[in-house]
């Protein structure tokens, strides 16, 4: 036996830690060592973080909480305890069940006189004691915070793999106490790798097998079996978790073996009204890999803040009515080229199999609010899936190849489907790549595959299964979720964002009030999002043959086909798969396009001279480049005549909001921080505002961006830069974290790229900052028309041609590349933030990569 | 503030300082080995290491702009610090004992460089265990006992420190570049591309002159001046070598190359006896392949100054020296 101790000062200093906060307490024959920030608090707190660390950690996780929650302003007490046998508390040298662990923590409160409200905060198996000490206080509970954890384990096959061989018979005791190798795997499981000063911290009470002996008990207690002393607790409190009606919050770091993220999809289930936000990139040790003790904040602060006002309600008309209004129309409601492979679909038949596919799947188990990945191409299948899955009220999991296997594996596990629609390669990958437990595909499968992969169906069973089927089928809730879309990914990660019914169906009103497409006005789609939009119109559409995943792919004759199949009224296209028609064009199209009354380009900033080229060949049409994102598909939008009209100016023109949209700035601060409340004032650089009834409902499992974007009510930040002319046009400068904050304020970059554009021999430019923001430099990177293997500093005369153009700008250097990084999905933004790092690096007289 | 000394006026900055004062309708007497050549001032002639020297230099001025150091890049240690540190610490006391109100001494940003890039760094501390060679290490202690005289209530101490000061006439940078340049001798080391800022003279010289008359709140602190312009090494040689009329240097040679090659001439003009100065030192050689520049917010504000003349401009002015120099008829 060994009291407890504090632990000795190099320790504390370690982790930053006030040695005020470190404290023993004798509770009955036990004593603990916690760490409480009571003393050092100037104000009354709000209340109480009541903090459970896992094993093999102690109380210095939650340091930077214990801390951060001893502010000046609405302070929180944070009492973050280390368990006994753990840390610095008492060791005993018994054995603790899980029931004894929670009702310890009880006593302890009850010595500390813990006053209401608690929250609670737990990390691994602390997580489970703490809802056991919240299951037990509903008096004193007022929320609960949970990190990488789990609460209900099915006997067998659901344990953690990692967690099943350290439980195995003789790996337990070696693996746990007598070397430190179990403490020496988790730490080592931290994104990015411990400070040696920080892994040390979380080393030392654990220095010898005796004080180890704690880790192996932990381990030990695991009811990896259904006579396990410890699972009627578990069970009591994976039971009770369901009844909790207090605020919950769930961070989450993805990369972990041990809590995958199926134990995420069970505390989700169970805590249907839990925030969630994940750490993309942060493992287990997650309050290590992240900023847990802001976050944690916020959201405490957040619980405080008004609830921001609803959108003002139109009336909601289903996205798929259309399709159940025209079920006896033989008419043609869309047609696919591929060659030989080419199809064209009725009115009645894409009806009647939509309906078929929203029965077959409600048949085969899938309920409204379930989550369906859809891996399929554009095209008459995906079509008739994805408004199957809108009629039955299953949420659309829409992810493209264009995000690469990476992004896509990410997006995908992220979003957490039940099914996964998808052809062969896709499923392929779902598969190998644990996309999802259940798999449908698209289309035939070679022999074999289907039983190698556990395919549970194909579209055509599940259509057969959707005729069998009788039940009456309610149209869902028009507030729930109705699908999952995904940025780019070209400022981080893709991220995930979730459109209700009401939104699409608004979005779908936008988009035919703007362009006056519907019934009368047949579509070519070339731009994904678009080529689903047709039937919802109420338009004919037709996709030309290409590979929608490559835009460059489509040709002038391919289009020219497209739009004589249907003798369209409208075009819609990518850029770069505009600038590929251009280029292919040889005439023979002109008479197929001559009918063509207008098209539209987006995506990507989209040159003036190409939409010029463009509007040769179709010479009845009107051109417009819409300006949207993910996040509001439709914004603003801009005529080639107006972009004449507009001219030049800071940045690039995308026109006035469209009807229903409203548009404001958050002008930015001399830090460039977008700190100003929504201004609809001309002349004011800030971060773009939207508020509009298709905005996103919100980003999925990001409840930290989410909180961030929408912290205006009503208003959407789009993370773009730019302002309001006299004339009421949007110009966009930029990405808000592409700003630049110089000695001499706030520099935007598209401007500036666009005047070092205007030096001959440049094609493209970026203009990034380099060094401290507020002492900012500013670097033009320019790819030249001809680049020869020479030094990366431009020549005198380059860089003399480049200063100038951009006069009134100090430029600290020019720098030459072969090739400006652009993203993947479109292939035209120019990734600033990695020429930055580039330029930050070559600048400080290293060698660096682009 | 009617009556200065100024110590170091032989070379160009001090020079230029007290011509400057001269011309503003101060009282200024100056303190170096050589005459100033500043007409109006007042030359005493001696080291700022010789006590009696000191004194009577000192005699009834209110103000001290100390810029006289020695500055080479090789010699002995004992000679950097008799004349850095010994001749600082003289000054400083009996700058005190003659009632001086204000004492600019004059630093450099190497007293707290570790041989890294600097990116936008501040005014860090001085660090004698860690700044690169003689030079650097017996500045740093100088500051360290500057910043420590400070008095609030007696004798006020600010520290200036000027990054890289180059004009017509400079025979530390412009002249140092022109002659290996005309030797062959002035390699690009790595790309070239490290970001370098430096301080055209003027500028230096309206900086020490805004210190001298700056608020007393803002001393007891070291500033680092510079124009705000940094621009890669190589831009920066060529400029410069194009200002003074020789050819810009084209060989490129491995950064890292140098500072290892750097380290060997270093090793050998310490121990061997030969003359002048290596031809690459490792300090030069880290000098001129990282990047050097500072956040100039604080200094600005402070000293309520900004640079007059911009990097282009001074370089138009070292053109037109040039070209005056070759037109004047040899002496």
């Amino acid at each position: 036996m060994t009291a407890a101790s504090r632990p000795p000062a190099e320790v504390l200093a370690a982790g930053g830690i006030d040695p005020r906060w470190s404290r023993t307490v004798e509770v009955g024959p036990r004593t603990w060592h916690l760490l409480d920030n009571a003393a050092t608090l100037d104000a009354e707190p709000v209340g109480t973080l009541l903090c459970v660390h896992g094993n093999p950690t102690w109380s210095f996780l939650w340091r930077r909480l214990v801390a951060a929650g001893a502010r000046a302003q609405r302070p929180w007490r944070v009492v973050a305890v280390d368990q006994l046998e753990m840390g610095y508390s008492e060791r005993t040298g018994e054995q603790h069940r899980l029931a004894d662990r929670v009702a310890q923590l009880g006593a302890l409160t009850d010595h500390l006189g813990l006053a209401g409200p608690v929250v609670t905060v737990g990390h691994d198996w602390g997580g489970l004691v703490s809802l056991g000490w919240a299951l037990d206080h509903p008096d004193l509970l007022a929320g609960v915070v949970l990190t990488n954890t789990a609460v209900h384990h099915e006997v067998d096959d659901a344990m953690p793999a990692a967690l099943r061989v350290a439980t195995a018979r003789g790996v337990l005791p070696v693996g746990t106490v007598s070397t430190p190798a179990f403490l020496e795997t988790t730490l080592a499981l931290a994104h990015p790798r411990l400070t040696p000063t920080v892994a040390d911290g979380f080393r030392a009470p654990y220095r010898t097998a005796d004080r180890r002996a704690g880790i192996g008990g932990f381990v030990a207690d695991i009811p990896a079996t259904p006579d396990h002393p410890s699972r009627p607790e578990l069970d009591r409190i994976a039971t009770g978790v369901r009844g909790l009606d207090v605020p919950a919050l769930l961070l989450w770091g993805p990369r972990d073996p041990v809590f995958s993220a199926r134990y995420l999809r069970d505390l989700r289930e169970r805590l249907p009204h839990a925030d969630v936000h994940r750490f993309e990139g942060a493992g287990h040790l997650v309050v290590e890999d992240a900023d847990v003790a802001g976050a944690v904040l916020r959201w405490l602060d957040a619980r405080d803040a008004p609830a921001p006002p609803a959108v003002a309600d139109e009336p909601y008309r289903a996205l798929g009515a259309t399709l159940v209004e025209r079920a006896d129309d033989d008419g043609t409601a869309l047609i696919e080229l591929a060659g030989a492979r080419s199809r064209r679909v009725t009115w009645s038949a894409l009806a009647a199999r939509t309906d078929q596919l929203a029965r077959g799947l409600a048949a085969s188990g899938v309920r409204p609010g379930d989550r369906v990945a859809l891996l399929v191409p554009p095209g008459a299948d995906l079509t008739a899936v994805l408004y199957a899955c809108l009629r039955l009220g299953a949420v659309v999991v829409v992810a493209d190849a264009g995000l690469g296997v990476q992004g896509l594996t990410r997006a995908v596990r992220a979003a957490d489907p039940a099914v996964v629609v998808g052809i062969e390669k896709a499923l392929v990958a779902a598969r190998w790549l644990r996309w999802a437990p259940t798999l449908v595909s698209a289309g035939p499968l070679r022999a074999g595959v289907a039983r190698t992969l556990g395919v549970g169906a194909s579209l055509d069973d599940l259509a057969a299964l959707g005729r069998a089927s009788t039940d009456d089928l309610p149209w869902p809730d028009p507030d729930a979720d109705a699908a999952v879309l995904f940025t780019s990914g070209s400022t981080g990660p893709a991220k995930g964002v979730v459109y209700t019914h009401r939104r699409l169906a608004a979005m779908r009103d936008v988009v035919a009030r703007t362009y006056g497409i519907g019934p009368d006005s047949p579509l070519v789609a070339a731009f994904a999002p678009f080529v689903l939009l047709g039937p919802a119109l109420g338009a004919t559409s037709a996709s030309p043959d290409m590979d929608v995943t490559s835009p460059g792919t489509l040709t002038a004759r391919a289009l020219a086909e497209a739009v004589r199949a249907i003798d369209a009224a409208v075009v819609f296209a990518s850029p770069a798969a505009l600038r590929s028609v251009v280029r292919t064009a040889d005439g023979s199209e002109l008479a197929a396009l001559a009918g063509v009354r207008r098209f539209l380009s987006a995506g990507a900033p989209v040159g003036i001279d190409l939409l010029e080229a463009a509007a040769a060949l179709m010479p009845a049409a009107q051109a417009h480049t819409p300006y949207g994102m993910t996040e509001a598909l439709v914004v603003a939008d801009v005529s080639l005549d107006e972009l004449r009209d507009a001219g030049a100016g800071d940045g690039v023109c995308v026109g006035r909001p469209v009807a229903g949209v409203r548009v404001a700035l958050s002008g930015l601060d001399v830090a460039g921080e977008p700190t100003g409340v929504p201004d609809q004032r001309a002349g004011v650089t800030g971060e773009v505002l939207v508020a509009a009834a298709h905005v996103k409902d919100r980003y999925d499992g990001l409840w930290l961006t989410q909180h961030a974007s929408a912290r205006d009510p009503g208003w959407h930040r789009t993370g773009d830069v730019g302002h309001l002319d006299a004339d009421g046009r949007l110009w966009v400068e930029g990405r808000l974290a592409h700003v630049l904050v110089t000695a001499d304020g706030v520099r935007t970059p598209v401007g500036l790229e666009q005047r070092a554009q205007t030096v001959d021999s440049v094609v493209s430019a970026a203009v990034v900052g380099v060094g401290p923001r507020g002492a900012q430099q500013v670097v033009v990177v320019v790819q030249p028309e001809v680049y020869s293997h020479g030094p990366v500093v431009a020549a005198p005369d380059l860089a003399a041609a480049v200063r100038a153009a951009l006069e009134g700008t100090t430029v600290a250097a020019v720098l030459v590349v072969e090739q400006l990084p652009t993203d993947v999905r479109h292939s035209s933004k120019i990734d600033r933030t990695r020429v930055a790092v580039w330029a930050e690096r070559v600048l400080a007289g290293e060698r660096a990569r682009l | 503030m009617t009556r200065v000394l100024v110590t170091g006026a032989s070379g160009m900055l001090g020079r230029a300082v007290a011509a400057r004062l001269v011309a503003d309708g101060l009282d200024v007497r100056t303190l170096q080995r050589s005459p100033s050549q500043v007409v109006g001032a007042q030359d005493v002639a001696g080291s700022v290491t010789d006590p009696d020297v000191v004194r009577s230099a000192l005699r009834d001025r209110v103000a001290v702009v100390h810029l006289a150091a020695k500055v080479t890049i090789v010699g002995p240690y004992d000679q950097f610090e008799a004349v850095n540190v010994g001749g600082t610490r003289l000054l400083l006391d009996e700058a005190r004992s003659a009632g001086v109100g204000r004492f600019v001494h004059v630093s450099t940003p190497s007293v707290a460089h570790h041989g890294r890039s600097l990116a936008g760094a501040g005014a860090g501390p001085a660090d004698p265990q860690h700044a690169r060679g003689h030079y650097a290490r017996t500045k740093a202690t100088a500051e360290l006992l500057a910043l420590a005289a400070h008095d609030p209530a007696g004798l006020h101490v600010i520290v200036v420190r000027p990054h890289v000061v180059w004009g017509p006439g400079d025979t530390q940078l412009v002249g140092r570049i022109v002659d290996r340049a005309r030797s062959g001798r002035l390699p690009v080391l790595g790309d070239g591309a490290a970001l370098i800022d430096t301080t055209y003279v003027d500028n230096a010289v309206d900086a020490l002159v805004a210190a001298l008359h700056a608020d007393p709140a803002v001393y007891g602190e070291p500033y680092v001046v510079t124009n705000g312009e940094p621009r890669p090494v190589v831009e920066l040689l060529a400029g410069i070598c194009a200002a003074s009329g020789v050819a810009v240097p084209r060989r490129h040679v491995p950064a890292t190359l140098a500072r290892g090659a750097g380290s060997v001439l270093d090793a050998a003009w310490r121990t061997l006896p030969l003359a002048g100065e290596p031809p690459l030192t490792r300090f030069v050689a880290e000098q001129l392949s990282t990047a050097h520049w500072f956040d100039q917010r604080r200094t600005r504000e402070a000293l309520g100054w900004t640079p007059r003349i911009g990097l282009d401009d001074g370089l138009a002015r070292l053109a037109q020296w040039t070209a005056r120099q070759a037109s004047a008829p040899a002496p």
